[in-house]
């Protein structure tokens, strides 16, 4: 009775192997749900069922015949539909517009009057009450996902992927998904749920597949598998020796902030970091911890006090933040780190050019800054005037953290080190940040990866809706108790 | 080191152009034809310039043409107010050029701080401009012609027809100008932010990195070389009125494109957008000298050339993704 199936399914982008020999099936009237930490391969397997990237070796299987999608919209076209993370609306059309995107109704002159009532009777089916006139700009974000969904249930989906669905959402809202969930499943439809979030998981799935490095590790059913048996096989248990061993923070303060407040994302956030010190800052996606950081180096207005080194800064730009030894490495390598269209030494001095002359920029001292953060940083590039692009998401990564390290800060921040790279170099990557703070540097670095928090800090705080929930060190630093702090669950202390 | 053709397609066009116009007219290689389009560029060519710098750093300004014609009547009015005062001399054309000048400054800087504080789009803001200086500068002139005094003209003449021998002054400025730009965005501090932000205005702030500033201060720049082609204009013909530098946004713009500047930013050449200004009116000139094709067919021929100029540079792209 399998609606949908991946059987043997490899997937490789050039040299890199991303999938290892996948299974994996979809039964109607099932919430599948698929979980595995950041790069295990939940995205990519979830474009392969979605007819976006076609597999490199393996077979789909759409009701236990093998088919080949040539695109998304093939693929929708049998009744497989993906609600992506960012939806796919047109924010200026109305809802009715947008569900029947692409399949108006009507000859001459589009049927308002039949779309807009056949919208009308899906939201009613999904017990909302949404407009079919309303335009999705004004709309709420759970109510779009709702307007995503009576998308896909007008295609007669039979199969629905849902990547982090809950993630937009708040914990009224979710409970309506859940909701909705439930009625689908009851009508029959195969649902594929892929989440961060163990407690939902743990609600919501008929069944459990667990991804680890491309590879399916555990296969479960409802019950079979507690939380934290989930957090085991998600993580693996090689985590001891795949981090640096940790090093002993100075005693001394090298920042100290108080009474941190970002407008509407962050409230009166207080913490030290010592020197020497890796400081991990954990938290769900939308708790602050980003909007945190960027408040702080004058990337985002904030307000509060802070002190470098026992020296009071103010910061209201970025230069402010150099200028004070703090740097800021960004979670968004290809938007806001790289110029992806430029060469590896416009990049790397892009934000220390005041260094290397004004009308006349010194390009042979460029050159040697560049040979040395090749050198220190190992960055692989196959041609030395490619541009940042073309290099592989590990060497941006590696580039990025050469430009950041440019002007010699004291204090780092870095914002999701190792996003989207491979584990190679993710293990560099570890080994650099420990330097640095071997070096009396100080690190801090904000994380979803609750291991890669845990196996590289010193110290985590944890931030949950935009505030700090609680601090843990030692032996208490456990992937439980940073979980409860961040949902506010359970015995979190308070710091 | 790979040649690049599409950086050289410009040029290989030019030289083209040449030798066609030296094949179908003898004169088109004397001195004083080519003296003749040299200075005729040089007006929309040093616009083109401060143009590079604006839609390298992915803005537009579509109100220098307009503008042109504003400082041009504005310093006029300058002039003439200032002669009973000062005297027919060296000193009142020096007013109108510093009226020139500062103004072209601060209409750019209104362009600017439109565009970069209020932060409208650079289009609208441009447009606005266009159309309140262009009818600034005809009601100033009621409609008519706004005249600089005989006197001075005759003193300020030179300042067009006049030069190094067969090299005249607009030509000697737009070479400065366009070296001068063109070490400025390929080798100063300045040209690389430009650059950056262009790509990516997004890096560049989280590379601390002014953009707003910066941005403001290409429209400054523009501004000023507006007012410089202002300068070296006036002394040609001696006045300006509401028909004064029509369309010389286009102009300026189309050689900017098809000098392989690309219109969404992040990649300024500035030989190439002089190779456009030439190109541009090497094609007025030969039409006009050569009766092969009618000379009312210039603008069709332009337009293919800036299409073709475009639809190269897409190629250029997508070689680059593979």
């Amino acid at each position: 009775m399998t609606v949908l199936a991946l059987r043997d399914v490899s997937k490789s982008f050039g040299p890199v192997k991303v999938l290892h020999n996948v299974d994996l099936a979809l039964e109607p009237g099932e919430v599948h749900a698929l979980i595995g930490e950041n790069g295990a391969g939940k995205s990519t397997i979830m474009k392969i069922l979605g007819g976006f990237l076609d597999p490199t070796s393996g077979q789909i299987l759409l009701d236990g015949q093998p088919i080949r999608f040539a695109s998304g919209p093939e693929a929708e076209a049998r009744g497989i539909v993906v609600i992506h993370q960012e939806f796919n609306l047109a924010p200026d059309l109305s809802v009715a517009a947008n569900v029947f995107l692409g399949r108006e109704t009507g000859r001459w002159r589009l049927d308002h009057a039949a779309m807009r009532k056949a919208t009308a009777a899906l939201l009613e089916r999904l017990d909302t009450r949404i407009d079919p006139e309303a335009r999705i700009r004004d709309l709420s974000v759970p109510d779009r996902q709702m307007v995503e969904i009576a998308k896909a249930l007008s295609r007669n989906a039979r199969v629905l992927i849902m990547d982090e669905p809950s993630a937009v959402l708040t914990h009224r809202e979710v409970a309506t998904l859940y909701e909705q969930i439930d009625r689908l499943r009851a009508e029959g439809v195969a649902i594929l749920y892929c989440s961060h979030r163990l407690d939902e998981v743990a609600h919501l799935a008929d069944r459990i597949t667990v991804l680890r490095d491309g590879r399916v590790v555990r296969q479960a059913l409802r019950g079979e598998l507690t939380e934290d048996g989930m957090a085991n096989a998600m993580v693996g248990r090689e985590l001891e020796d795949f981090y640096p061993p940790k090093g002993q923070p100075g005693s001394e303060p090298a920042l100290e902030v108080a009474g941190l407040t970002v407008p509407g994302r962050v409230r009166d956030v207080s913490f030290t970091l010592r020197r020497g010190e890796v400081l991990g800052i954990a938290g769900l996606v939308g708790s602050g911890r980003t909007e945190l950081a960027e408040g702080l180096v004058g990337l985002r207005s904030a307000t509060g006090a802070i002190r470098v080194e026992g020296r009071e800064v103010i910061i209201r730009r970025l230069r402010d933040a150099f200028d004070a030894g703090l740097a800021y490495l960004t979670e968004d390598r290809k938007e806001a780190g790289l110029l992806l269209d430029k060469g590896l030494r416009q990049n790397l001095t892009l934000a220390t050019l005041k260094r290397f002359g004004s009308w006349r920029l010194d390009v042979r001292a460029e050159e040697a800054a560049l040979d040395r953060a090749t050198r220190d940083f190992d960055i692989r590039a196959p041609r030395r005037d490619m541009i940042a692009g073309k290099l592989s998401g590990g060497n941006q990564q590696k580039l990025l953290l050469a430009k950041t390290m440019l002007p010699d800060p004291r204090i780092i921040i870095i914002d999701e080190p190792t996003r989207g790279i491979d584990v190679g170099t993710k293990r560099q990557i570890y080994a650099f940040i420990r330097a640095l703070a071997a070096e009396g540097r100080s690190v801090i670095v904000i994380s979803s990866e609750m291991n890669e928090v845990i196996g590289l800090s010193d110290r985590v705080l944890v931030m949950r809706e935009g505030r700090l929930a609680g601090e843990v060190a030692g032996d208490s630093m456990t992937e439980d108790r940073i979980v409860r702090l961040a949902m506010g669950v359970g015995s979190g202390e308070a710091a | 080191m790979k040649i690049d053709l599409h950086t050289l397609g410009p040029l290989v066009a030019l030289i083209a152009l040449v030798i066609l116009g030296a094949v179908l007219n003898s004169a088109f290689l004397a001195p004083a034809n080519i003296t003749n389009v040299l200075a005729r560029s040089a007006f929309i060519g040093m616009i083109a310039v401060g143009m590079t710098f604006v839609i390298t750093a992915g803005g537009l300004d579509l109100s220098v043409g307009s503008m042109a014609a504003f400082l041009a009547g504005v310093a006029i009015i300058a002039m003439n107010a200032a002669l009973p005062g000062m005297g027919e001399n060296w000193g009142t054309i020096l007013i109108g050029m510093g009226v020139a000048l500062l103004g072209g400054l601060i209409a750019g800087y209104l362009n600017g701080a439109l565009i970069t504080k209020a932060r409208i789009e650079p289009f609208i803001v441009t447009l606005g401009t266009m159309g309140i200086f262009r009818s600034l500068v005809t009601w100033l002139a009621d409609g008519g012609t706004l005249s600089l005094d005989f006197g001075l003209r005759t003193l300020y003449r030179p300042v067009y027809y006049g030069g190094i021998g067969w090299i005249t002054w607009p030509i000697i400025t737009f070479a400065v100008v366009a070296i001068a730009g063109e070490w400025i965005m390929r080798h100063s501090r300045f040209g690389r932010h430009v650059e950056a932000i262009g790509s990516n205005d997004r890096v560049a702030r989280y590379s601390a990195i002014d953009v707003g500033r910066i941005r403001l201060m290409t429209y400054m720049l523009l501004g000023l070389l507006v007012g410089l082609a202002v300068v070296l204009y006036v002394p040609r013909l001696g006045s300006a009125s509401g028909g004064t530098g029509v369309l010389w946004e286009l102009e300026a713009i189309a050689a900017v494109i098809i000098g392989g500047t690309a219109l969404k930013g992040g990649r300024g050449r500035v030989w190439g957008t002089v190779v456009g200004v030439l190109i541009l009116s090497l094609i007025d000139n030969i039409l006009n000298l050569a009766d092969l094709v009618s000379p009312y067919l210039n603008g069709a021929i332009q337009g293919v050339i800036i299409v073709l100029a475009v639809v190269l540079q897409r190629e250029k792209r997508t070689a680059e993704e593979r």
